[in-house]
């Protein structure tokens, strides 16, 4: 395949007015022992009809997510994605523009993030929202870093319930930066108030305190009781920084509620698929007072010399294309596209419809709680309220289950925490969102029943 | 191109006026021309003290940002609450109503190590002169 | 050339007169509606599957105090509305499907429609990574194709395709010198970056815990080996370098810049934003470099998104493979892996492998340019890069009079004397139908432009572009006004952006809510 725009008669004239008696001497600035002998050692050249056939193979050695019912989550759900997003974001208008430094020619991409700010500010009860993030993950470790920057206070409380993924990104972020992560622990899977104020009473002063709602387990932590045990004033008060799922928010009460500072999470479930982990798009919203501290791109309204309302990149000074060193961030591709979707998808559902998904997940895993704790030797891990996700605790191995259940009844029942915590290894974290109908639901209950019913030698 | 005789002048440029026991400090024309529309003024609280050559604030433009360099020691005792609504008042007025800290001097021979009106325009030939 | 061929010449000709005649008439639209504007209280688009187990009443199951009271603002509107809305906004947009997109560094190349439909594949798209390995056998091995193919193109021993963007995959090799150091007992702070670097570069160092050291460039826009000698010291870390440079010129020194660092067990990091000259053409890990970040949407022909998304999966040299972030897409008798034993591992960057959907785009190009593909690439790009660098150089000087290499650094200093400056050339371009290239970066060059037309750029094309500019200089002599007032043919004239950064308006309102003047004016 050949995209190139010239053709080779073409170059040779090109070559001609350029000046130069052949491409050797357009090469020459690169020393000879640099240049490569030959061609690179990759595979030929695959035609078109050749590339969909590779990729076909590929997709049939994996299994069919259009196919087979998934109780996967974990961080990425199996929710609906609208059509029209599809059909949306594909214009080459939004998808191959670039990052739009000259607004004039760039009101489309523009406007639509502007909505986008607004809708995140609304979910999430904020005043300010940025164009998005990488991801949650990312988002996550940034809001940690903005407040580490305004109280310089090393120590940084992690409730025991925020994602192993997200520990994870956030440790990698801070290291190196002096900030030391201390993992609270969790009473049935939530944080107490409690222990949050055994943690505050400690003499050195925390920077901030992380927070996920729902939380891993899919449980939710009791944010109005955390919140309350947070000093609100001083200068060096540590920040509430709450990681939160976005459709959850559609019948969640918002962070902004309890006085977060900051309000991160992954824009996945909002009409972007799953795509093997990404890319997905995170947002990052926060207090007028951390504006300044805002890392990534911020849109805001503008007028030109006739009134015209357009849109504009503003507050570039903190972005590392003009601070360079002094920058809050190097942040510079972000996920345009992927908040685009999340835009469309919440223009297409509205409120009513954000509340909709989000109450069928709540309904529908509560249902599969139900049916699956019937079973003999099967378990709900957790008393506390939950959402679209919760652990059971089985009588054998979640990881043979799964197996098992996934060769025989083709059904995708879960996640092991195994993989997160050996000592967890009859644990099974299993998500039920908007998708999973009745039909599944009982499937996969019966599922499980066949596969405990099967006796494993010792 | 302003440069008031009554002045003193970091090769920051920023100016500085002595006001009985305290100065008045700002920056420059030049500096603002350079920044051209200014945004925001970030300054510190009154009560914070003062390293001279140290920064204490910074003034940012649409496409840059520049920090303050303190031009005497001492502490802040008062700073221009206006320019947080008005941050053009910078490029209008820089050495009236873009004035942005008032302070205590610590040691007032510093004073006289600052560039001399004279001495500040020879600087700002210099730099007009070049290519950026 | 043939009767064909000529009049197809001038059937060219005309059109570029065209397009220059074009930008004197044409004028500004109105203001940008946004979604909320469109709402109608009642409406909604899309429909759920109706409930078919048995209803569960929120406040039964959630605490009153965690659940939310009044619905968020979120517009009230149709399918069909929200169709016409993001239609509309989308014709607003510059775009690579449109014209030339000149921006430096970024490579703007056109973004194949079948990579496109391949990573949107549903079967490939909705697989998630907590699946059984064993049902992921054949992305993975995409996957890890993928990520020798890169090895191959960069000349290094592994590869990870975590960073999700080049910011974030030179924060990662920052990760990997420090881990390096760190194992070595060695106690490095500085990484050296030349002047002409992008600003991400030091950000990136600050952000992993280094300090920036700036190394002043040379007279001919390298570094200069006298100021690298003097900057080197044993606490020197390593030293990130751009090569091609910003200037569009090829690093001749790179061997003794990376001996020298390696000299004091210093580590080399190249940005590759600017492999697009190099490919097929040299290996970065022939020149001595230990790691180096690859831009998927710049080389690799992923769409910018408007922003995003991209990736920037970095190559390593075996010295750094132990350090890389968890999981490692590896290969066994068994199958493929996303391998998270890995004791000397970073930890994670990504929360799970990587842009995977951006990655399977970049590997059906790769696949479908094969070997002569991608020699074929930098040679096209060098070549349209040097043809528009000689059509552009009597309107607007090239920075560095040699041959360069995929873009050159044109300054407009001269127009100062007409009272224009660079970024009224810029916006005149709009007016043209063309994209601005880079303005006022790199940073050594006073008033820069900075142009890289790319490989998929035509004759034509390019030369309409330099017509344009040819044009526009004539403007700024005759007509300076026009062009310090331009754009005037765009959807809304030059916006205000010192009043946008002053008032900070960042979310819509309803009318009658926060700021006074919510009213259209325009």
């Amino acid at each position: 395949m050949s995209y190139i725009g010239h053709s080779f008669a073409e170059s040779e004239a090109m070559l001609a007015e350029i000046g130069v008696a052949s491409f050797a001497d357009l090469v020459a600035q690169i020393p000879a022992k640099f240049r490569l002998q030959g061609f690179l050692d990759v595979p030929p050249a695959l035609a078109e009809s050749e590339l969909r056939r590779l990729f076909a193979r590929a997709a049939a050695a994996d299994y069919d997510p259009v196919a087979l019912p998934s109780f996967l989550g974990g961080g990425l759900y199996d929710h609906v994605v609208p059509a029209a997003i599809d059909a949306l974001v594909s214009r080459a208008e939004f998808a191959t523009a670039y990052t739009p430094y000259q607004p004039e020619v760039a009101q489309g991409t523009l406007a639509a993030i502007y909505e986008f700010q607004t809708m995140i500010c609304e979910l999430t009860g904020m005043d300010v929202a940025n164009a998005s993030m990488y991801e949650g993950a990312s988002a996550a470790a940034e809001a940690l870093l903005l407040a580490q920057a305004a109280n310089r206070a090393p120590r940084v409380l992690v409730a025991g319930g925020v994602s192993p993924r997200i520990r994870g990104v956030v440790a990698t972020h801070l290291d190196g930066t002096g900030a030391r992560l201390e993992v609270l622990p969790e009473a049935d899977g939530r944080l107490t108030p409690e222990a949050l104020a055994a943690a505050l009473a400690g003499a050195e002063p925390a920077s901030a305190l992380l927070v996920q709602q729902p939380n891993f387990y899919g449980l939710l932590e009791p944010l109005d009781a955390l919140a309350a045990r947070l000093p609100r004033e001083g200068a060096g008060r540590p920040h509430l920084v709450v990681s939160a799922d976005p459709l959850s928010l559609g019948l969640l009460a918002p962070p902004g509620r309890f006085g977060a500072d900051t309000v991160v999470g992954d824009l996945q479930p909002l009409g972007i698929p799953a795509q093997l982990g990404g890319p997905t798009g995170g947002y990052f919203a926060t207090r007028t007072e951390w504006i300044r501290r805002l890392p990534g791109r911020l849109v805001a309204e503008a007028r030109d010399a006739g009134g015209r309302r357009g849109y504009t990149l503003t507050l570039q000074t903190r972005e590392q294309h003009i601070r360079r060193e002094k920058a809050t961030s190097n942040i510079c591709t972000n996920s345009g596209l992927l908040a685009l979707r999340a835009t469309i998808y919440l223009a297409l559902v509205g409120a009513r419809g954000l509340a909709e998904a989000a109450h069928q997940c709540l309904a529908r895993a509560h249902y599969a709680r139900a049916r699956l704790t019937t079973l003999a030797g099967v378990r709900a891990r957790h008393a506390g309220p939950f959402f679209r996700e919760f652990v059971v605790a089985l009588p054998q191995p979640a990881e043979t289950l799964v197996a098992e259940i996934h060769a025989r009844h083709g059904i995708l029942a879960g996640i092991p925490l195994s993989r997160f915590d050996p000592a967890r290894k009859d644990e099974l974290l299993v998500a039920v969102t908007e998708k999973r109908t009745r039909e599944e639901i009982d499937a996969l209950a019966a599922a499980f029943g066949a596969a405990l019913k099967t006796r494993r030698p010792a | 191109m302003q440069v008031p005789d009554d002045l003193r002048y970091t090769k920051d440029h920023e100016w500085v006026r002595r006001e009985g026991d305290e100065f008045v400090a700002g920056i420059t024309d030049y500096a603002q021309q350079q920044l051209s529309d200014i945004v925001y003024v970030e300054l510190p609280a009154p009560g914070t003290p003062l390293t001279s050559g140290e920064p204490f604030g910074s003034v940012e433009a649409v496409k840059a940002v520049a920090d303050l360099f303190a031009p005497l020691s001492g502490k802040v005792t008062a700073v221009n609450d206006a320019l947080t609504g008005d941050p053009a008042a910078v490029n209008r007025a820089p050495y009236a109503e873009g004035w942005m800290i008032r302070g205590r001097a610590g040691d007032w021979t510093e004073l006289d190590r600052l560039l001399t009106p004279e001495k500040y325009r020879a600087l700002l030939a210099e730099v007009g002169g070049g290519a950026h | 050339m043939n009767e064909r061929e000529q009049g197809m010449t001038a059937d060219r000709q005309a059109r570029e007169g065209g397009a220059v005649a074009g930008a004197a008439a044409c004028n500004l639209q109105g203001s940008v509606e946004l979604i909320f504007e469109r709402s109608v209280p009642g409406l909604h688009g899309y429909r759920f599957a109706a409930l078919d187990i048995p209803e569960v009443a929120a406040e039964e199951v959630l605490p009153a105090a965690l659940r939310r009271e009044a619905p968020p603002l979120l517009p009230e509107v149709s399918e069909p509305e929200v169709a016409r809305h993001y239609t509309a906004l989308s014709t607003l947009n510059h775009h690579v499907e449109k014209s030339l997109y000149p921006l430096g560094s970024c490579t703007m190349k056109y973004n194949p429609k079948v990579n496109e439909e391949l990573a949107r594949d549903p079967r490939l798209a909705g697989l998630h990574p907590d699946a059984p390995e064993s049902a992921l056998q054949g992305i993975l091995g995409l996957l890890w194709e993928f990520q020798r193919a890169l090895a191959t193109i960069v000349g290094m021993d592994a590869v990870s395709l975590h960073p999700a963007a080049g910011a974030q995959g030179e924060f990662l090799g920052m990760k990997l010198f420090r881990a390096y150091h760190r194992s070595r007992g060695n106690d490095k702070r500085t990484i050296l970056i030349p002047d002409s670097a992008h600003g991400t570069n030091p950000a990136s160092v600050v952000l992993s815990g280094f300090t920036p050291r700036e190394v002043r460039s040379g007279p001919d826009g390298r570094i200069d080996p006298a100021a690298l000698a003097s900057a080197i010291d044993e606490r020197t870390a390593g030293i990130m370098i751009t090569n091609p440079n910003t200037l569009g010129l090829f690093e001749k020194n790179i061997e003794e810049i990376a001996a020298r660092i390696h000299a004091v067990d210093g580590l080399v990091y190249m940005d590759g934003a600017n492999l697009n000259a190099l490919m097929g053409l040299a290996l970065p890990g022939a020149m001595g470099v230990d790691a180096v970040h690859m831009n998927l949407h710049k080389t690799f022909s992923t769409p910018h998104g408007g922003g995003g998304p991209g990736a920037g999966p970095v190559g390593v040299k075996a010295a750094l493979e132990p350090f890389l972030p968890v999981p490692v897409v590896t290969r066994d008798e068994r199958g493929f892996h996303l391998d998270c034993e890995r004791p000397r591992s970073i930890g994670r960057l990504h929360p799970y492998a990587g842009n995977i959907g951006v990655i399977l785009r970049a590997h059906a190009y790769i696949r479908s340019l094969g070997p002569d593909g991608l020699a074929e690439v930098s040679r096209a790009a060098l070549i349209n890069a040097n043809y528009l660098m000689r059509k552009v150089d009597s309107a607007f000087p090239v920075a560095k009079r040699e041959t360069c290499m995929h873009e050159f650094v044109s300054s407009a200093s001269w127009t100062r004397e007409f009272g224009v400056r660079n970024v009224d050339v810029a916006k005149r371009l709009l007016d043209y139908g063309f994209h601005a290239p880079t303005v006022s970066f790199p940073l050594i060059v006073p008033d820069a432009l900075m142009i890289e037309p790319t490989e998929t750029e035509t004759r034509g094309s390019l030369d309409r572009f330099a017509a344009a500019l040819q044009a526009i200089a004539a403007e700024v002599r005759e007509n300076p006004e026009r062009v310090r007032s331009a754009p005037g043919c765009t959807r809304v004239g030059r916006l205000d952006e010192a009043e946008a950064a002053r008032r900070l308006r960042v979310r819509w309102r309803p009318a009658g809510t926060g700021d006074a003047d919510d009213r259209e004016r325009g």
